[in-house]
Parts: C-alpha cells; sequence; structure tokens
C-alpha cells in the first residue's frame, strides 16, 4: 500500500481551486439554447382547475403541461404518486404546474407571469401527528418489551424533536437538457449525485429504453443528499421542455427557488419508554418514531427505514419494540439530507441516554459503558457484530483525549457565561439496508488502455467529497500501479456501468471494494516482474492482444441474511462508530451559544486518504453543529419561511469551533483495504452532543433542536421564573 | 434605466434638482442591489455617487468628526477617530466583502429597523447634513429616521454626511448587537447607549436600539427612568424594565420572536448599563 493512507491529489482539484471548473451555469450557452422556467402552486393544497393565460404572446414561448407528457407523468423513484407536472391536484406549495421555455429569461419571466393557475382551495394538513396518511410503516420486535415493562420499578420516558434542515449545496440545481436526436435519444447533463437514477425518471417519462435516455454528470458544486433525488425532477422538466421547443433548455434554479421547493431533512418527533435497571443496564425500550414525510413518498421509506433500525441507537438491550410511521402531509416533500433519519433519532437516544444517567445519578460515560454494542453482541435488528466493531476504543480514546469521565456533568454552575460539556456515542450502518447491495448489484469496469493506462468506469459520482482522490488511491494500489496511469471516467450513463448512487455511505467501501477486485483481476492477468513499473507491462500486455477489461458486480459478504418483513437479521454489512464531545459556553443575557471546543474520534475501518476522511468527518460535524443550535428551516402554512440566503442561516467560519478528528481504524475484512462508509456517521453526534453540553452548562433539558437562544431563554426563564424581566405569554 | 456618475457634488446636486424620473444613489449598493435582485426596486434612474470626492472621508471639526455619508464600514473601523461604540458596530456588519463596501449613508438612506450603524448614530446625538442645489440643512439622526424604511430625505437631496460631536472624557458608551449568528448576520436585535455617571447619579443617558421596532428607536423611556437617578443595580433593572415594555414594539418573524426581543433587550441593556 502506497497510495492508500498517503495524500493522493484530487484529479478535479485545481480546476476548482483556481475557479476554472465548470459547473452547470457556466457550460457556454449554445446558439439556440432557450431556458427554462417552473410555474409552481402558491398554495399547499387544492383542485388544480386550470391555467389561465393573461395578457402575453404566447406564441413567442413553448408552454408544457401534464397532458405533453410522452410516458408516464410520474416522477418514477419508489412509489408511483409523484406527478411530473400536477395534472389535477396540488399537494404542496411549489408544486411544479406547468413548464415554460423561452429564448431568453426576460421572455421568460414576462410568460411565466402571464400564467395564472386557477386552483379552488382544500384544508391542508400541516401537522404530522395529525395526518390519517400513512406512506410507510415499520416496526422492529426484539425479546418481549410488554413482560419486562409489566415488572419494572424504573421506568424512564422522554420525548423528542427535530426540525428539518437545508443542505445548502453552494450550486443550486441545474440541467441543461438537448432535444430529441434522429433515433429519440434524450440527453441531459446536470448537477447531480445519482446518474442512473435520473436515467429511470427520464425512461419512464418519455416511455425509452436506457440508451435512448442518456445522462451525463457535470462538475457538481456539493450534493448532501440534496441532489439524489430532486435531479430527477429538474431533469425531466428541462427534457420535456427540449423536447416540446426543439431547443436544448437550460433549467438553473435561482437560490431562492431552490430554498422553497426542493427537499430537505425530514422534522421527527421521537418517544422513548426505557426500563433500567439501577445500575443503568438497558432492560426494554419502547420507541416510537414519527417522520413527517410531506406530500409525496419520494424517498421516505428508505429514510424511515434507517431511522428506526438505528433508533435503539448504539446499544445492547435483549427486548426492543420500535415503531416507526412517515406520514404525509401538504409540506414541500422532504428528502435525502446526510446521514438519511440517523441524526434524528441519534438526537432522541443519546439524549435519552443522559436522561437516564440523570435520573439514576450516573455519569454519562457510565451509562453509556455500561451499555453499549460489542464485538459479539446483537443489535436491535438480532445482527450480529462479527468484525470491525471499534465502540469500546473510540470511547476510550475520546476519554483519554477530553477528560470528559472526569468532568461532573450538571454540576450547579455560576456566572453570566456558563460553560459545558457533553457527549455523544453512536454508529452509523454503511452501504444500502438489508438486501439493497444484493438487489443493486453495483458494477465498476476498468479498462486498461495501449498505454498501460487504467480507465475507471463508475456511476458513482464526485461531488465534492474527494471520490476520484480515492478511487485513484485504490486502483494505483490494487494495480501496482501510480496515480497517473489512473483515469476516473467522468459519470455518463453512455460510459459507464450503473455502480449505484451516491449515497449512504457506500462509495468507498462498496463501489471501491469492486474496484479493488476488478484492479486485482486485471494486475493477475497483467503479471510479469512487479519491479518493472505497471504501465510498461500493462502497455505490453494490451498491444499483445490481453484481455483489457475487468467488470466487478458487487456480492454481499458471505452469510449476510436480511429478514425484509420482520426487519430481522443483518442490516448493513457493518457499522462505523463514534464518540463527540463538545464543549460549549452559554451567555445567560442573549442565550446565545458558542462552541468552544469540539473532538470526535471516529473508527472508519481504515483511511484510503485520511486528509479526505478528516475533511468529510469535520463537515458532517459542522452540518450537525449547525443543526443542533444555528439552522433554522421551518415552514408557515407550508411555505419554507428562510428562502434566501439572508435567512437560510448556516454556521461560518467564525461559528465553527475547532474540530479535532480522531480516527480510529478497525478494518472490515469486506472493504477495501479494510474501509468501511464514513460519509453520514459524522452527521448524527454533534447535536445530541452539544444539547447535552448546554444542558450541563445551565441545566435546561433540551430536548429540541435546533436549541435557538429563543428555545433555550424560554426553557431557562421557565426554570427561573425569578430571572424573568416579563411574563412570557403562552 | 437611466444611469448617471457624477464626478463632484455640485454635479451630482444638479442631476438631482434636474431629474424627471425618481432617482435613486447608488452608494456602496449592499442594499440597493440586494432590492433590484429582489424584485423590490426597479429604479428608473441610478445615480451612482461613489465617485464623488467630497463623500468620502473622516475630517476633525472644531467640536466633534464629520463623517462623510460614503465612508465604509472598514474605513470607520479603521479610523481611531471614530468613536469606539461606531467601530464595534461597523465590525459587526456583514462581513469582510460587505464592510468595503457598505457606507454610512447607505446605512442610514435604507433606514432599515435592522440597520446597526444608525442605533449607535442615535445614541451618540449625530447630526446628518443633507445637500441639495437649494441649499443644505442639518437634521438629528433621530429626526432623520421618520420611519419603517422611510427618512426624511427629499428627492432633490443627498446625504452628506454625519456629524458626532466630541465625546465628554467621563462618558460610558456601550454597544451591543445579538445577531444568527458570528458573522455575515443580520441583528435580531441591537442596542447602543452612551452614559454619564456623577457621584452615583446618572447626569445624562441617550440610548438607540434596532430591531425591536418598525424602525431604529431612541430610548426616551430608559432616559426618562434613569436620568437623574443613583445607578443601582435595582434602578437598572427597573429602567430597563420599563423601556423593554414603552420603547419597544418587537415582532415575530423570520429572525426571531417578539418575546425574546423584549426579553434579550432588557437584559442587553442591563448588561451595558452596568459595564
Ligand atoms: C450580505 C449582507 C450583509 C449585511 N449585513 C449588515 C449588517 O450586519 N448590519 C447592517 O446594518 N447592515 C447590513 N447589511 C445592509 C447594508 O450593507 C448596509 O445597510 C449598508 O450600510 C448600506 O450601505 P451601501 O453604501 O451599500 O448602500 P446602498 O445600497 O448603496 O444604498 C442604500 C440606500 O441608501 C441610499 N443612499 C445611499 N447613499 C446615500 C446618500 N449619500 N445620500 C442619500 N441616500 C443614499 C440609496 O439610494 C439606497 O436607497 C448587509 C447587506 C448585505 C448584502
Amino acid at each position: 500500500m502506497r497510495h492508500v493512507g498517503n495524500r493522493v491529489a484530487r484529479p478535479e482539484g485545481p480546476a476548482k481551486v483556481e475557479g476554472r471548473a465548470v459547473y452547470v451555469d457556466d457550460i457556454p450557452r449554445a446558439k439556440d439554447e432557450w431556458v427554462g422556467g417552473t410555474l409552481r402552486s402558491p398554495v399547499a393544497h387544492g383542485k388544480l382547475r386550470c391555467i389561465e393565460r393573461g395578457d402575453f404572446d404566447f406564441s413567442r414561448v413553448v408552454v408544457v403541461t401534464a397532458e405533453d407528457i410522452p410516458g408516464d407523468n410520474v416522477q418514477a423513484l419508489i412509489v408511483d404518486d409523484q406527478p411530473i407536472l400536477c395534472a389535477d391536484t396540488v399537494r404542496h406549495v411549489e408544486e411544479p404546474i406547468a413548464l415554460v421555455a423561452a429564448p431568453d429569461q426576460g421572455t421568460l419571466c414576462a410568460a411565466l407571469d402571464a400564467l395564472e393557475p386557477r386552483i379552488d382551495p382544500l384544508e391542508p394538513v400541516f401537522d404530522a401527528e395529525r395526518s390519517q396518511d400513512v406512506q410507510s410503516e415499520i416496526s422492529i420486535d426484539k425479546g418481549d418489551v410488554d413482560a419486562t415493562f409489566e415488572g419494572a420499578t424504573r421506568i424512564v420516558e422522554g420525548e423528542y424533536h427535530t426540525d428539518s434542515q437545508e443542505q445548502l449545496y453552494i450550486e443550486t440545481q441545474g440541467m441543461i437538457a438537448d432535444p430529441p436526436t434522429a433515433d429519440g435519444t434524450i440527453t441531459v447533463r446536470g448537477s447531480l449525485q445519482c446518474p442512473h437514477y435520473v436515467q429511470k425518471a427520464l425512461r419512464r417519462a418519455f416511455a425509452v429504453p436506457p440508451e435512448k435516455a442518456r445522462v451525463v454528470q457535470c462538475e457538481t458544486g456539493g450534493g448532501f443528499g440534496g441532489k439524489e433525488d430532486y435531479p430527477s425532477v429538474v431533469a425531466c422538466h428541462a427534457a420535456l421542455l427540449a423536447h416540446a421547443s426543439g431547443h436544448r433548455v437550460r433549467m438553473v434554479y435561482d437560490r431562492n427557488e431552490d430554498l422553497l421547493a426542493t427537499p430537505k431533512r425530514h422534522p421527527s418527533r421521537v418517544r422513548h419508554r426505557t426500563v433500567v435497571a439501577d445500575d443503568g443496564t438497558l432492560l426494554a425500550m419502547d420507541i416510537d418514531v414519527l417522520l413527517d414525510g410531506g406530500a409525496y413518498t419520494t424517498l421516505s421509506p428508505v429514510v424511515l427505514s434507517r431511522g428506526v433500525i438505528h433508533a435503539a441507537g448504539a446499544y445492547r438491550c435483549d427486548n426492543i419494540r420500535i415503531r416507526g410511521r412517515v406520514v404525509g402531509t401538504n409540506h414541500v416533500p422532504y428528502g435525502a439530507f446526510r446521514g438519511f433519519g440517523a441524526p434524528q433519532v441519534c438526537f432522541a437516544i443519546e439524549r435519552q441516554m443522559d436522561r437516564i444517567a440523570a435520573s439514576l445519578g450516573i455519569h454519562p460515560v457510565v451509562i453509556r459503558q455500561r451499555n453499549m454494542l460489542r464485538l459479539g453482541d446483537r443489535t436491535a435488528t438480532s445482527q450480529l457484530l462479527k468484525e470491525s466493531v471499534g465502540s469500546e476504543e473510540v470511547l476510550r480514546r475520546i476519554l483519554a483525549h477530553t477528560g470528559f469521565d472526569r468532568h461532573e456533568w450538571r454540576k450547579e454552575r455560576s456566572g453570566n457565561k456558563r460553560r459545558g460539556v457533553g457527549l455523544s456515542f453512536f454508529y452509523h450502518g454503511a452501504g444500502f439496508t438489508g438486501s439493497g447491495e444484493e438487489m443493486l448489484k453495483g458494477k465498476v469496469t476498468v479498462e486498461l488502455d495501449d498505454d498501460g493506462c487504467a480507465l475507471v468506469r463508475a456511476g458513482s459520482t464526485e461531488i465534492g467529497q474527494g471520490k476520484n482522490a480515492m478511487f485513484t488511491a485504490i486502483a494505483a494500489d490494487a494495480l501496482g500501479a501510480e496515480p497517473d496511469a489512473i483515469t476516473i471516467v467522468d459519470p455518463d450513463t453512455a460510459a459507464v456501468p450503473d455502480s449505484g448512487p451516491t449515497v449512504a455511505s457506500r462509495t468507498c467501501m462498496i463501489v471501491g471494494g469492486c474496484l479493488d477486485k476488478a484492479c486485482r483481476t486485471l494486475a493477475d492477468r497483467v503479471g510479469g516482474d512487479p519491479n518493472t513499473p505497471f504501465r510498461e507491462r500493462a502497455s505490453a500486455f494490451v498491444r499483445g492482444g490481453g484481455d483489457a477489461v475487468a467488470t466487478e458486480t458487487y456480492g454481499s459478504p458471505p452469510g449476510l441474511q436480511w429478514d425484509q418483513n420482520a426487519y430481522r437479521g443483518d442490516a448493513y454489512p457493518v457499522f462505523g462508530w463514534a464518540a463527540d464531545v463538545a464543549e460549549v459556553e452559554v451567555d445567560l443575557t442573549t442565550f446565545d451559544v458558542e462552541i468552544v471546543r469540539f473532538v470526535t474520534c471516529v473508527d472508519v475501518g481504515h483511511a484510503i486518504q485520511p486528509q479526505i476522511v478528516e475533511g468529510q468527518i469535520e463537515g458532517g460535524t459542522l452540518q450537525s453543529i449547525g443543526w443542533s443550535h444555528i439552522e433554522v428551516m421551518t415552514a408557515e402554512n407550508g411555505r419554507f419561511r428562510q428562502d434566501r440566503l439572508a435567512t437560510c442561516i448556516i454556521p461560518t467560519s467564525l461559528d465553527t469551533p475547532p474540530i479535532d478528528v480522531l480516527l480510529v481504524e478497525e478494518p472490515f475484512s469486506n472493504g477495501p483495504f479494510g474501509a468501511k462508509g464514513v460519509g453520514e456517521l459524522p452527521m448524527d453526534g454533534g447535536a445530541p452532543a452539544i444539547a447535552s453540553a448546554i444542558e450541563d452548562a445551565i441545566g435546561v433539558h433540551v430536548t429540541h433542536v435546533p436549541a435557538t437562544p429563543e428555545r433555550l431563554l424560554e426553557a431557562w426563564l421557565e426554570a427561573h421564573p425569578d430571572d424573568a424581566f416579563f411574563e412570557a405569554k403562552r | 434605466m437611466k444611469f448617471d456618475k457624477p464626478r463632484s457634488l455640485g454635479e451630482a446636486l444638479s442631476i438631482l434638482a434636474d431629474a424627471e424620473l425618481e432617482p435613486h444613489l447608488l452608494a456602496g449598493g449592499t442594499d440597493l442591489l440586494v432590492e433590484i435582485d429582489t424584485g423590490r426596486t426597479a429604479p428608473p434612474h441610478v445615480v451612482d455617487i461613489w465617485g464623488i470626492p467630497e463623500l468620502h472621508g473622516i475630517q476633525r471639526e472644531a467640536e466633534g468628526v464629520r463623517i462623510g455619508s460614503l465612508t465604509t464600514c472598514t474605513e470607520l473601523y479603521r479610523d481611531a477617530r471614530t468613536p469606539d461604540i461606531l467601530r464595534d458596530a461597523a465590525w459587526e456588519v456583514g462581513a469582510e466583502q460587505i464592510r468595503n463596501r457598505a457606507t454610512i449613508g447607505g446605512n442610514l438612506g435604507t433606514a432599515s429597523p435592522a440597520a446597526d450603524l444608525t442605533p449607535v448614530l442615535f445614541a451618540l446625538g449625530a447630526t446628518v447634513r443633507l445637500c441639495a442645489r437649494r441649499g443644505d440643512r442639518d437634521l438629528s439622526a433621530r429626526q432623520f429616521i421618520t420611519g419603517y424604511r422611510s427618512n426624511a430625505l427629499r428627492p432633490s437631496e443627498l446625504i452628506h454626511s454625519v456629524w458626532i460631536p466630541d465625546r465628554p472624557d467621563d462618558e460610558r458608551r456601550a454597544f451591543r448587537k445579538v445577531g444568527t449568528r458570528r458573522a455575515q448576520s443580520i441583528s435580531k436585535l441591537v442596542v447602543a447607549v452612551a452614559f454619564r455617571i456623577e457621584g452615583e447619579v446618572v447626569i445624562a443617558c441617550r440610548g438607540g436600539a434596532g430591531s425591536v421596532a418598525p424602525r431604529t428607536i431612541d430610548l426616551p423611556v430608559l432616559t426618562r427612568e434613569i436620568l437623574g437617578r443613583r445607578c443601582t443595580p435595582e434602578r437598572i433593572a427597573h429602567a430597563a424594565r420599563m423601556s423593554a415594555a414603552l420603547d419597544c414594539a418587537p415582532v415575530d418573524d423570520v429572525r426571531s420572536t417578539a418575546l425574546y426581543r423584549r426579553e434579550v433587550f432588557a437584559r442587553v441593556l442591563v448588561d451595558l448599563l452596568s459595564r
């Protein structure tokens, strides 16, 4: 291993740093290119009667409505409930109703202004608790929960809430579609995470076979899950306009449209009832998870699935009942965001563990040490943890680094600025849930050319997370080559196989694993003296007529079993483990929370590119820090209030504390060089660690994130009515 | 859109005096360009005043400092002649790029209730000089701001400068901005006070506050409750409560709640007066 573990240059790096990288909006305009826009619903729920055309010469533009869709009016994903364009019932604010393409922006705006959807309003539902529309329901049952509750002497109950969160990728959603070629091929290029998802959506919309729907990824300015499913919507829209107008059509959302119309993290409510022994041992856990899915199903069942599986936390308990539901409301559909259901439930269980510790008068570290999952234990789904379990090591390392086990948690503190420290301990399943990978069968192809260079073909996308460098390092070491002999082919459905979506912390572990194997196959074929440079050997091999192409299809590690009906078995091939310690200072004048210091210790299996891994951990941690107390994202009458960068607040560099990243490497036998997923894990633990630290500082039990100064002030005044200048009007 | 870029004050005043369409002055553009971009304003005539030398710079005068309307937050912050709380406020505006363009005249011109410099000008008893071809006039900053995003400026006028009287040696001044984050943030509330204590008695007190009412406000109730009184913790708390109750008229909005604003305004005031 010479490149794995050492720094490899990021192929796309210099262009990004020097500002030469070409994003969707930077691609030079074609001569007769048009611009596309979307007519959206101003109301959250109603019957669409008609679209009135006002004073405008519509011959100058092309308008597309539901009737103009050549294939099904279905946004193909999981459930067929979401139309590409609303035909009948509007279910959320900003729902697309019609599309317009025009030669220029001014004409487009004028045309959109002249279109008026007539909608008879219907009663909307915004409260998930009140919704009757269950999009998906999942149960996990282990042991005998009821019997344990019956004989229980100590039951701890808690209810926890998390609000939504915006991904805020720097580059907004954007697509360019070409009109169909003579043979009917549709091509779109754009900012996206999952080219083959977009292809699937286009196939359905146009009723064409896969080879007639070509999807090319452009340089992508961030995704965080926000470009998992929504690019399919933009792609279908742009392609419909290109199809109808005969022009190349570009659709790039401005920030306002992007904030208002695209999916965000699911808001959650999680209830815990826990039976504990006097020493803190968990005897039974009864957990109820509710997610607001928004107006259409989109990815919600999968988000719920991950949420439910992680709801009991990284703890051992023989009796567990988890009931999870995601319900429909008239909110803009919620969707994928780093962590994918896990941050919500992690917040709840970690707060519950603190609550249990407080009720028993024991230290937060002790309650976790007593109950943490270890090698040989079984999870909530009864998955046996057979290898790569860094649980004890991450906790040991973070305690050694921070001394948190000696900190007197929730001691009465004084002064106007109060410091506190909090801990979270968590795990995150890497890769798709259950048999997901088995069904998907992701593929990677590696091809050697005449010069002995390797072309790596996979649908996995570079979205700023460092995939290209990671693939380069793996391929180089597996082949025994230098990085300059490796080219990562840019994702284009016409040129790369479907390696699966770039989501679920799977690209390194799953796709990187396939890449490793494909490269080793080629290295074996090429053979020769390892002291001779690989390129020389490979070039001779190819010129000599050797079989220069190797394709590897993912196969699950042997012995994995998953029962999708009972939600029992091996939910994930492996888990990443982590612990966070946050130190905060709360200002009792303003209830501003300053994160003084943050330490995170993460078991990543093996760090293929340590610097990139640390970057992922810092970035994910910062998103979690933002969600914990700064990032407010709320809807009013179904419309997001934070609709501009002036109001959609995320941390700046001044809000970012020093973050110490400690890496633990417990190798995973089935991951490339021992690596396992790390992309999402850092998003899970920051919020509960900070909530715990706030509680330590000011004694207020934080059960709702973001813990904004407004919420903290109210909680403080409730606990200290004498300190209030004014009586809270409730 | 008609666009002019005068090179002298005289030229600018003539353009304004002769303008037929409603002229919009462009200084740093950090407010105006946002308004144009979001469609809130569609000015038929823009007059870019950035190139007028007379409006730049800070000058010492006999009994105060005169700050040209085009003085940026960066310049305010860097200049030792700027009163301390105005420097503090300038430092907390936006971030570096914004501070390099955002001017004191623009802050007054927009008359946003969330403006950070304006409350300080209230607390310092600043005077705003308005120029027109017909002549100049001076208004107190307090008189200049007339309501929600409105001010006393006439179409033919521009803000020439802000005059701040020299500070008494024994004056205490304090400023606090409470934002949604530590940089690039609009105030949830902002408070400035300047006061003097002789013995234990408050002999002068002037305040200004933002984001707690539809406009930048002065704090007459605070002044009334504390002037001539012994500056005890009880008196400060009482005055702060009265001021929060009667001077402020906060609302719930996307940045904060009325409850938070009122309560924290009082807490901040206590903190500032106790320093
Ligand atoms: C990202 C961002 C962050 C910001 N953060 C803050 C902040 O933290 N605190 C804060 O207070 N503000 C903030 N602002 C608002 C803005 O920067 C300030 O109000 C600034 O002082 C405006 O100055 P300007 O020169 O850019 O004004 P311009 O946009 O040029 O003008 C603003 C208005 O004033 C008028 N005007 C300007 N100069 C004159 C003059 N000499 N005579 C008459 N009228 C005039 C213009 O016609 C216009 O109506 C922020 C803005 C942005 C975009």
